[in-house]
């Protein structure tokens, strides 16, 4: 299945990317999709960064499974206001 | 009303939104860009939002708003791109019966923006930029 991942903010300027498509096997989850993403992008994982996870558009944890054409999005600490 | 836009923010077209017969109270947040931050003296600061999802969550924060007071109506815009100085990134105004409601509510609602909307500033200061943020999180080594 085929998910695709926006960066914002730092994750963004990390992969010089914001926005990517991913191949993935049936049944991955957030995390796995985060696994396969360092390999992609080793400066992905900024040190001692806390994230939050969205799945079109609505917050969910890491061991949500995605399906196909879902849209992920890594939430790197935000800082509205 | 609740919005991003990368256009300076339009408080009395805001005040006119929730302008209600039945209101007694209009409150008005405005969170402003300062010229300091932990010793950093700031330039402007750069604001970048996931939007479709910003808003969604600042819907969300009116609906809760509305479950725990009793509020007439609320507006929320946040400023997005380049803010100079003394402008506004965020207005919240909300209408009541009575002003205790109105109030809280207000507080409520920037209190939620800072912890929960998909939107992040960078800060340019003399010297470099930075981005700002801080929540709870998983970190990232739970994902390892």
């Amino acid at each position: 299945m085929t998910v695709r991942v926006k960066f914002f903010a730092i994750l963004r300027d990390r992969t010089g990317a914001s926005e990517v498509s991913k191949e993935l096997s049936e049944g991955s989850t957030v995390a796995d999709l985060w696994r396969e993403l360092q390999k992609d992008y080793p400066k992905l994982a900024v040190p001692g960064i806390r994230l939050l996870y969205a799945v079109n558009q609505n917050y969910v944890g890491t061991d949500y499974c995605l399906r196909e054409h879902d849209e992920v999005v890594f939430l790197p600490p935000v800082s509205g206001g | 009303m609740f919005r991003v836009t990368n256009e300076a923010i339009d408080l009395s077209e805001l005040v006119s939104y929730v302008t209600d017969p039945e209101a007694g109270a209009i409150v008005p947040f405005i969170g402003t860009t300062r010229n300091n931050n932990e010793g950093r003296k700031v330039i402007a600061l750069d604001y970048e939002a996931y939007p479709e999802m910003a808003e969604k969550e600042l819907a969300r924060i009116g609906e809760e708003a509305k479950k725990k007071w009793p509020i007439c109506k609320m507006a929320i815009v946040h400023r997005l791109g380049a803010v100079q100085i003394g402008e506004a990134s965020v207005i919240i105004v909300v209408s009541s019966a009575h002003r205790d409601a109105a109030f809280a509510a207000s507080r409520f609602a920037i209190e939620e923006i800072k912890k929960t909307v998909p939107i992040w500033k960078k800060e340019v200061f003399e010297g470099g930029e930075v981005w700002i943020g801080t929540q709870s999180g998983q970190p990232l080594t739970a994902l390892k």
